[in-house]
């Protein structure tokens, strides 16, 4: 069906709803490397014209991908709740925005209508909404998780400690491992990227890290960022897996060039399932996505980017997971140019995440022939703390030095923590205070005294 | 300023034990991150002085070409445009019967081809001197799969492209050397190549990574494929962690 928006005496027309989302979307490289970005400006407000005026029942029955040939698409259709979604049937798109942002709709309501929400209305609405209001509903939002330890509480910023090596050196990795824990971060995951994808590493390291956290109960989890395979290998031979890591895509042939399919990742969260690791809950599975990962696998069916992604927080829910972030400046400027576009994508992908039922996470990341720099991670990384963002990255002093690229520092994390009230996970906090790493006004020691010193002595 | 557990930082290049002022990072460290930043930004856009290294490795023949990309931003935005040559320069290529075509592209770091494509190419020439090599092609603009297009056009049965890595903040200056075997434009996967990357001195040398190269053509040339059906016995060589 053609959409159409007149503007003065030029009539826009919108073949269909893909191209009528990807002429909404706010300008950025990958939709207009893909030839899907409005051509004007006034083009692109034309279209959010159009959009705002149409019914999000239309969302419904929309198949952006066909449904025969994606089983994405057949997950989103087969698994919507008509009746979650019945409180919000009958508005248009643009007053579905107003609806999301009243005072009126209360973080209770927001949960009920997630599992009637598909990800191409959370893409849709997103489009009509500027960062204030991205941020304004993420904050109204409540996901909370469980494995070791409680994750996505009110007031609360967690954060994955990403002790990466070029070379998967065990005591280089126990190092970063320590810094991290000294400045107080680790209580989302202890998440390794290793740097060869194999059985052997990913069970050493997963060794290594369980045995410190069991010697010091550590209420966190751990997680070695191996592709989905090697970690069920891992499980078959015995490694201590608490989280089963993929990164997924927003369409079937996206996650086939992750070399996935739903399946895998069902039979992937059973088996991490049946070692019934996890001492306070049971969600075990950690997803990472990334606005740009669907067209750079030639995936995308001429959806904008954007969408896309969202779509691949469907595949995300269907599996309950602990922990999903966006990697959002990762994949390069070809997707996400400069800060501004780092930084749109960043809070589209924390709300579409969190309105569809997500423990949304963020990567605050951009690469080196990116046009930004760590100002404009420190306007996002403030940005999505307000917004409510349930846990960014603490890489020793920014700086990735297995996968070169610049994320949050544990600095950036005590920073944001101080600056907006934001406390670790409750059970994590807890263990900091007796370890002596935290004082009782939740700021981080300069001095290492008691248990916290003799952690340093475990280095291995 | 400083932390108790300095120690850590022996075991790691991660940015480890860096002190703190209040939350934030010491002035020291802000301004160390900032200048390793700024090398790698500026060699992200520095020009690309291809005549310089042509000028190195005379008397050998070289072909100074261009890609469809204009500039640098037209480059970084659309990656496909530096995978193709410019019309110009695909006309200047004519078959020849070669082994192989050694591809020097600028890449994400003009900075890395400037200091070391010259002495790379030369170790690598000196390693493979049985193998009837093309005029050595020199590329503004380029990508890694520009290679493919200039090897087909030459009929060379192997592309060597060494190409300026994407820079990080420990290292500016990386080179990657990327081998393919029978390239066909537009039509190799990365998944039929083979990669040395972190050639650089701090890195892998310029003689052991010609070295590579070298067994990876012989190896290449004894079971017809490049990629990933052509490992390099790499053995597992972490230790075993005792926490």
């Amino acid at each position: 069906m053609a959409h159409v928006q007149i503007l003065g005496s030029t009539r826009y027309v919108f073949d269909d709803l893909k191209t009528l989302l990807a002429r909404a979307s706010p300008d950025r490289s990958g939709d207009r490397l893909a030839g899907l970005a409005a051509a004007s400006g006034e083009e692109r407000v034309a279209a959010r014209m159009a959009l705002a005026d149409l019914p999000l029942a239309e969302f419904v029955k929309a198949e952006l991908v066909p449904y025969e040939a994606d089983e994405v698409t057949r997950l989103i259709g087969d698994t919507h709740d008509a009746a979650a979604f019945a409180p919000v049937a009958a508005l248009t798109v643009g007053e579905f925005r107003d609806w999301l942002l009243a005072h009126e709709t209360t973080t209770e309501m927001l949960a009920a209508l997630t599992p009637g929400l598909t990800p191409e209305m959370a893409a849709a609405v997103s489009k009509l909404m500027r960062n204030q209001d991205l941020i304004a509903v993420a904050r109204k939002v409540s996901v909370v998780t469980r494995f070791n330890n409680t994750i996505g509480l009110p007031g609360r910023l967690s954060v994955r400690l990403q002790p990466n090596h070029p070379t998967d050196d065990a005591k280089g990795i126990a190092a970063s491992i320590l810094d991290g824990l000294f400045n107080g971060c680790g209580d989302a995951v202890i998440g390794i990227n290793p740097a060869s994808d194999n059985v052997a590493t990913t069970t050493n390291l997963l060794r290594m890290i369980d045995a410190l956290r069991q010697r010091w109960e550590i209420p966190t989890q751990s997680c070695v960022l191996a592709h989905v395979t090697t970690t069920l290998r891992a499980i078959e031979t015995g490694a201590p897996v608490d989280l089963v890591f993929q990164s997924i895509g927003g369409s079937e042939a996206a996650n086939k060039s992750f070399g996935i399919d739903l399946a895998l990742l069902r039979e992937a969260r059973d088996a991490a399932l049946s070692l019934k690791r996890g001492t306070i809950g049971d969600k075990v599975m950690y997803f990472e996505t990334g606005q740009g990962a669907a067209l750079s696998a030639n995936a995308h069916h001429g959806v904008d980017q954007q969408t896309m992604e969202t779509r691949a927080y469907a595949v995300a829910r269907a599996f309950e997971p602990l922990l999903v972030n966006s990697v959002v400046g990762f994949i390069g400027p070809e997707y996400l140019y400069d800060g501004k576009e780092i930084t749109r994508a960043g809070l589209e992908d924390h709300f579409c995440g969190k309105l569809l039922g997500l423990p949304m996470g963020v990567d605050v990341c951009y690469t080196n022939h990116a046009d930004a720099d760590q100002d404009d991670m420190d306007n996002l990384l403030t940005l999505l703390g307000v917004a409510g963002c349930t846990y960014v990255m603490g890489v020793p002093g920014a700086d990735d030095v297995m996968l070169s690229y610049q994320s949050t520092s544990f600095h950036d994390a005590l920073y944001a923590r101080a600056a907006l009230n934001l406390r670790p996970a409750p059970e994590f906090e807890a263990w900091l205070l007796r370890m002596g790493i935290l004082d009782t006004d939740g700021r981080v020691q300069k001095r290492l005294a008691g248990d916290a010193a003799r952690l340093l002595e475990a280095l291995p | 300023m400083s932390d108790d557990w300095k120690v850590l930082a022996d075991y790691t290049p991660a940015r480890v034990a860096l002190g703190r002022a209040g939350n934030g990072l010491p002035t020291k460290r802000v301004l160390e991150f900032q200048l390793a930043h700024a090398r790698a930004r500026d060699a992200v856009h520095a020009p690309f002085d291809a005549a310089a290294v042509a000028e190195a490795l005379a008397p050998r023949p070289t072909m100074l070409l261009t890609t469809q990309a204009a500039d640098r931003a037209a480059y970084l935005a659309n990656p496909d445009l530096g995978r193709r040559l410019s019309p110009e320069s695909a006309e200047r290529l004519a078959p020849g019967r070669y082994d192989a075509v050694l591809v020097i592209a600028d890449g994400l770091s003009a900075t890395a081809i400037g200091a070391h494509g010259a002495a790379l190419a030369a170790a690598i020439l000196a390693q493979t001197g049985e193998l009837a090599w093309a005029p050595v092609a020199i590329v503004s603009q380029g990508r890694v799969a520009v290679g493919d297009a200039i090897a087909e056009a030459l009929g060379a049965i192997f592309a060597v492209v060494m190409i300026g890595e994407r820079p990080g903040l420990s290292a500016a200056d990386s080179v990657g050397l990327y081998l393919t075997l029978h390239p066909r434009a537009g039509a190799s996967s990365d998944a039929e190549r083979n990669c040395i990357s972190n050639v650089r001195p701090g890195g892998l040398g310029y003689d052991e990574a010609a070295h590579r190269l070298a067994w990876l053509i012989g190896a290449a040339q004894r079971l017809g494929v490049t990629g990933v059906a052509l490992k390099e016995d790499a053995p597992e060589s972490l230790p075993a962690p005792q926490a």
